[in-house]
């Protein structure tokens, strides 16, 4: 009897019986990887064992009737990515186990924007996901960042947009796409982010310097442009999306493509185009409007939680054509231009772009390596390369007809390393060095004066930013950085323009050689610039967070401050920089309060920006030449203050109506001469309301109103003599345009196609009631009225 | 364009190379190359009205000169003589860019396009009629060759205007011919 029972236990429990002779045990703990806190809940299985534990709020496991042998191990935690490993047990035996415990790894093909981390504590910080910045496929990354609170734009017609960030732009601005920080001749007022929107997944926005590992100079903010990460899993996915419009009768078209393996390794590939003809007003074509645009990237890599690298390059190539009526010849024809209701040139629709346009190409390849230091943190390192090539071309007689004006190409080197020590649980330490060299060359081949010289830049830079968790409900954060920069230009200077600027008193020694009507000069300048950032943040309670901020930041003027010296054809106006001027120091401060309750929520974002020797381009004055008189914008400093507040506010009034509502304003003063600063936003106010219902195929249809208000307060306009009236005129070239308020609708639903597939179809009215208006910081504004009515048609499929 | 890309490529190596191998020897720089200097093209320098009263008179040139382009320097404007009262002067534009060695000369420039092109002038004081003596392909005013004549005695002045791309034909005014101004040059003189 007791043989049978003992038979049945050998059948049924076949370990039972064994486990006579196997008595070893296994104990084991479970820890983040990154600071050593235990991981509760976290699977333990012994391959070819029934045996599983789980590990407790300690961290810590027990697995008692292990045989002695290698085992293989699972590991796995809903919050990692699992780890398998070969164990040899010899006795009782104790592991410790180590996860990567930081973000949770992306669920099958979705695109999750909570994986994004936050990049500073203290400061003011918006994210646009996926779902956001696919609604803006067929635009840009300044059209897309405008949803952003406190984000604006600084724009050339209708395709050639900046972020302005809190009432900064241009080289206030820096743009970190996939961590490179963008080198695409910023400095240009109708120079755009040459970034296609398509090749990210994620847009954050930092307003303000306290980014300091992306730069010191960022008075502005920063834009970081991220990639999703890839799940460490075989899988195979990609999406395909196409938009067509109305106005400019044209569309996009956009397709990636993601392979990756559970060992690592990634692959994905992603293309875009972009075609559009003239684009219209309300009332007519906005002649030579079109834009061409290809973009194109390329990754792949081995990411494993203890090291990893990845090779990163992408291509954009975009033409864009500048509307017809804003190429003028005279301060006459800029005043017949303001004067005029309508342009002075409309012709037929058409796809072609012509002179004035702009054609500029962007490549940008990265090597990246990082290293993970058990108990200790991550080494990062980073080489990139970018090559930017402008060319800008205006209509032009004879021979040169098809020749560019402007020929840039600007070539940079990059190499930066950064070390983050995340171990410990209550605070962090962030440092890094970067070393890089630009060269600026500028083609003689136009026939034309180069607006921008030839230069060699050497930049060097280092921070340590550091985080300290005070309590639960209090975390401190600070941060220092020093750049040095040198700039070693050769440029033609005119030599009436030398003298009349004074240099042949002040920069004499520069002068390398003397062609009699023309100098060639070597100016050599160094900066050394110094920026800082201390803040904290507090959470008042579960839903509500309190943020400051202060940060201290220099920037060394751009070549374009230093030396642009030359008629400036598409805006009629001759541009002068200032070898005199020097870099200029930010102090900001900014608060915030911020809600994020299920029902309801808000936020709450004064600041406060004073900018010593602030650099800003305004018209001062008149020249004349053959052409007739021309303005002259000119380059000065003065000291500035800007001054204003972001606010927010949701409600989800039932499961399915939601509303939003954003509202910004910013006052910017010279605080030396107790005048407007120029080209400062206006307020802007924009609500809309969302009907969102899961069974009807996700259906999503939004409507929102943007009201913009006119801004108040500019810089006087300047009065000019006109030779055709023979009589002093005021130039209205500050004067802004009145307030508009524009409504639009977008819809969306989604339909599955098979377990991986599904099919959004979007469709989104822009301008609904074909309100005419201009808007004050798009330069050109004297020239036609903005975009109207437009309807568009989106279609994305996931795969 | 794909012989630009691969030039550029091959720049791109080289300078990758340079910075991988030496970026602290500055090897890269080119230090010891001077960029060119550039003599703007298309740009005029001077524009200058020719006007004959007669066979075998002395021709009257009204001159403005602006060698520094669109540099701080304002045109110079020089008028070499009186004009005279109730005289017919056949007149002539001349535009030149004279930073260039050998002198270019503009007006042939303007003259092959001239369906692109159109002078347009004005006058004030006791000037008679400014009559167009020439014209484009397409038979409308261009303006290189007028007639200008003169009533009394007394000051007066002349402006001329290239416009680049006017409408054609117009009706004779700025305001309508549109386009872009190339030359707006106003010439002051007196009428004896």
């Amino acid at each position: 009897m007791r043989g049978i029972h003992a038979l049945l236990f050998a059948i049924a429990f076949p370990t039972y019986i064994f486990g006579q002779q196997c008595s070893s045990t296994l104990k084991g703990s479970v820890q983040d990887f990154h600071d050593q806190t235990p991981l509760a809940g976290a699977t333990i299985q012994v391959y070819g064992t029934d045996k599983v534990a789980v590990s407790n709020l300690e961290g810590e496991f027990t697995i008692k009737g292990l045989c002695d042998g290698s085992y293989e191990i699972e590991v796995s935690h809903p919050e990692c990515s699992s780890q398998f490993f070969t164990l040899d047990i010899q006795g009782d035996t104790f592991k410790k186990i180590t996860l990567e415990h930081h973000m949770e790894q992306l669920n099958e093909v979705k695109v999750i924007g909570d994986i994004f981390l936050n990049k500073t504590n203290s400061a003011q910080e918006a994210t646009l996901k996926i779902d956001a910045l696919e609604r803006y496929s067929s635009g840009s990354l300044g059209d897309a960042l405008k949803q952003i609170t406190g984000v604006s734009s600084l724009s050339t017609g209708s395709k050639i947009v900046k972020p302005v960030i809190q009432g900064l732009n241009g080289s206030r601005v820096l743009i970190l796409n996939n961590g490179v920080r963008m080198q695409d001749m910023e400095w240009g007022d109708e120079h755009a982010p040459n970034v296609d929107i398509n090749s990210t997944n994620s847009v954050s926005v930092i307003k303000g310097a306290a980014a300091l590992e992306y730069g010191g100079d960022a008075i502005g903010g920063v834009i970081v442009l991220e990639q999703a990460h890839f799940p460490a899993k075989d899988s195979l996915y990609g999406k395909t999306i196409l938009n067509g419009a109305t106005n400019g009768r044209g569309g996009n078209g956009t397709t990636e493509l993601t392979k990756s393996y559970a060992n690592g390794w990634f692959i994905k590939g992603q293309g875009s185009f972009k075609r559009f003809g003239d684009s219209e007003s309300p009332d007519y074509i906005l002649s030579n409007t079109g834009i061409s645009e290809r973009g194109g990237s390329m990754t792949f890599g081995k990411h494993n939680f203890a090291q990893g690298w990845d090779a990163y390059y992408s291509f954009f190539k975009t033409d864009i054509g500048i509307l017809r009526a804003s190429h003028i010849g005279n301060i006459d024809d800029l005043i017949r231009g303001i004067n005029s209701q309508q342009p002075l040139v409309v012709n037929d629709f058409t796809y072609a772009i012509d002179p004035p346009d702009q054609e500029v190409t962007h490549h940008l390849g990265k090597l990246t390596y990082y290293h993970r230091f058990e108990g200790v943190g991550k080494l990062n390192l980073q080489y990139d390369f970018q090559l930017n090539h402008r060319l800008e071309f205006d209509i032009r007689v004879g021979d040169d007809r098809n020749k560019a004006s402007l020929d840039l190409e600007l070539t940079t080197y990059t190499l930066s390393t950064g070390f983050k020590i995340d171990a410990k649980s209550n605070y962090k330490l962030n440092s890094g060095m970067l070393f890089r060299y630009q060269e600026n060359f500028s083609d003689p081949g136009t026939g034309v004066r180069r607006l921008i010289p030839d230069y060699d830049k050497y930049d060097f830079g280092g921070f340590l930013i550091g985080e300290y968790i005070v309590s639960n409900a209090l975390l401190l954060d600070a941060g220092l950085r020093y750049d040095f920069s040198r700039i070693d230009a050769k440029k033609f200077y005119q030599t009436s323009r030398w003298e009349e600027r004074g240099y042949d008193q002040e920069f004499q020694n520069f002068v390398i050689d003397d062609l009699g009507n023309q100098l060639l000069t070597n100016p050599v300048f160094d900066y050394h610039n110094i920026s800082a950032t201390a803040g904290l943040q507090y959470d008042v309670s579960r839903e509500t967070k309190f943020r400051f901020n202060y940060a201290l930041s220099q920037r060394a003027p751009n070549p374009s401050e230093l030396f642009s010296d030359g008629l400036h054809h598409s805006a009629a106006r001759i541009e002068l920089g200032d070898l005199r001027i020097k870099r200029e120091t930010s102090h900001k401060l900014s608060l915030s309060l911020q809600k994020t309750g299920t029902a309801w929520g808000y936020e709450i974002a004064p600041y406060f920006n004073t900018i010593n020797d602030f650099i800003l381009l305004e018209p001062t004055g008149l020249e004349f030449t053959i052409r007739g008189a021309f303005p002259v914008w000119a380059y000065r400093q003065t000291n500035a203050r800007l001054i204003g507040f972001d606010a927010s506010a949701y409600s989800q009034w039932t499961e399915n109506w939601r509303s939003d509502h954003r509202f910004s304003l910013v006052k910017g003063k010279d605080t030396d001469r107790n005048g407007a600063l120029i080209n400062m936003p206006s307020a802007n106010l924009v609500n809309s309301i969302a009907f969102t219902k899961k069974d009807w195929n996700n259906l999503r249809v939004s409507l929102d109103s943007q009201y913009v208000f006119r801004q108040n307060e500019y810089p006087d306009n300047i009065i000019v003599r006109s030779p055709e009236q023979n009589e002093n005129v005021v130039l209205e070239i500050n004067t802004p345009p009145d307030a508009y308020h524009l409504m639009g609708l977008d819809a969306e639903m989604k339909f599955g196609l098979s377990p991986n597939k599904t099919l959004s179809i979007g469709l989104a009215i822009h301008n609904i009631w074909d309100t005419d208006y201009r808007e004050y910081l798009n330069r050109l504004r004297y020239f036609s009225d903005d975009l109207g009515r437009d309807f568009l048609v989106r279609l994305k499929l996931n795969y | 364009m794909s012989i630009n890309l691969f030039n550029k490529i091959m720049t791109a190596k080289r300078i990758a190379v340079c910075f991988m191998g030496g970026l602290l020897f500055s090897a890269c720089s080119k230090d010891n190359e001077h960029p060119k200097p550039i003599n703007q093209e298309e740009v005029i320098t001077t524009v200058r009205v020719v006007l004959t009263p007669g066979a075998g008179s002395m021709p009257i040139e009204l001159q403005s000169r602006d060698l520094d382009g669109d540099g701080p320097n304002a045109p110079v404007i020089t008028v070499s003589d009186n004009l005279l009262v109730n005289t017919t002067y056949s007149g002539r534009i001349v535009l030149l860019n004279e930073t260039m060695t050998p002198i270019e000369d503009i007006t042939e420039e303007v003259a092959q396009e001239a369906n692109d092109h159109q002078f347009f002038f004005s006058s004030t004081g006791p000037i008679g009629t400014i009559v167009y003596a020439d014209e484009d392909g397409n038979g409308n005013p261009l303006g290189i060759l007028f007639n200008l004549s003169t009533l009394t005695a007394g000051p007066g002045t002349l402006t001329v205007t290239l416009r680049h791309q006017p409408k054609k034909p117009n009706n004779g005014t700025l305001a309508d011919a549109g386009g872009e101004t190339d030359i707006a040059q106003t010439f002051n003189f007196t009428i004896q």
